[in-house]
């Protein structure tokens, strides 16, 4: 994070340079901050600062469209003669240990398709998932676990 | 230009929270139901968020627009996770064809206890 504290002093720097503090002037020296990283950051060593953000930024896109999805296909069969829905509760056991990931994982299953979190074990190693639209069981865990929960836990190890 | 985007936004965002409404409606249990609330409502509320954030235009208000949508994107989720929680202890049955948190809860405590065994048990077999 030591990188991510410079990236906001040098778009600080930038608006001085510039003499005017605007949000635009902030943001703009933002930029320019983040690619002077890009350039200068192999010289630190193995600091991970760029790589997270284009994995932040990877993750926003996919949970985006995960979310277009599932608002897709939640209209689809709301709206549709036919109730298409064959709902489980299925255990999912976690590789995400703190609260705040298991919190964040739980966020984003229950805003992705088909799937509302329901509660975590107290020993927090099993999250019970409603899921509406699953046919396979194994496949439907493995699914959550290497799409969603490893492109979580991408972002914040 | 700004406007027909804002307009168009509001409008799939109305169109969205109809959705969500008429599937409260429409669903034929309490959890499928939260499902089509949380989802649609969600994202519903979102796009007429940053609809208004675009209309007003200003960059306080985009701000304000996104620190919104955050917020959004944070407490709708865990509502709808406190909601569930809250019906499946008071004893509302989810219609499911395969419950996975029958039988786990503790019944005075609520301690709520994981997988026991790699192959989910049915419940109450042995009793």
């Amino acid at each position: 994070m030591n990188l991510f504290l410079l990236n906001v002093l040098l778009a600080i720097v930038w608006t001085m340079a510039v003499g005017r503090f605007t949000f635009q002037q902030l943001s703009l020296g933002f930029l320019l901050g983040f690619l002077v990283i890009v350039v200068i950051e192999p010289l630190w060593g193995k600091q991970a600062y760029t790589p997270r953000v284009w994995r932040t930024l990877r993750f926003t896109g996919f949970f985006l469209w995960e979310m277009f999805l599932s608002n897709l296909q939640i209209a689809y069969d709301v709206l549709t003669h036919r109730l298409y829905a064959r709902p489980q509760i299925i255990a999912v056991p976690l590789d995400t240990r703190t609260a705040a990931e298991i919190t964040l994982l739980a966020n984003f299953l229950t805003l992705t398709p088909g799937t509302l979190s329901l509660d975590v074990s107290t020993d927090r190693q099993t999250l019970y998932v409603h899921a509406m639209y699953v046919k396979d069981r194994e496949r439907f865990i493995d699914e959550v676990k290497r799409g969603l929960e490893a492109r979580l836990l991408e972002v914040l190890r | 230009m700004s406007e027909i985007v804002s307009g168009l936004l509001a409008l799939a965002g109305a169109l969205l929270m109809l959705i969500a409404a008429i599937g409260l409606l429409r669903m034929p249990d309490f959890y499928t139901r939260m499902q089509a609330a949380a989802k649609a409502g969600t994202l519903g509320i979102l796009l007429i968020v940053a609809a208004t954030g675009i209309t007003l235009g200003s960059v306080s208000a985009l701000l304000h627009a996104l620190l919104a949508s955050l917020f959004f994107l944070l407490t709708t989720p865990v509502a709808a996770h406190l909601l569930g929680r809250a019906a499946y202890l008071s004893g509302i049955r989810p219609w499911v064809l395969h419950d996975d948190l029958a039988g786990r809860y503790h019944p005075s405590t609520h301690e709520l206890s994981g997988e026991p065994s790699a192959a989910p048990p049915e419940p109450d077999v042995s009793q």
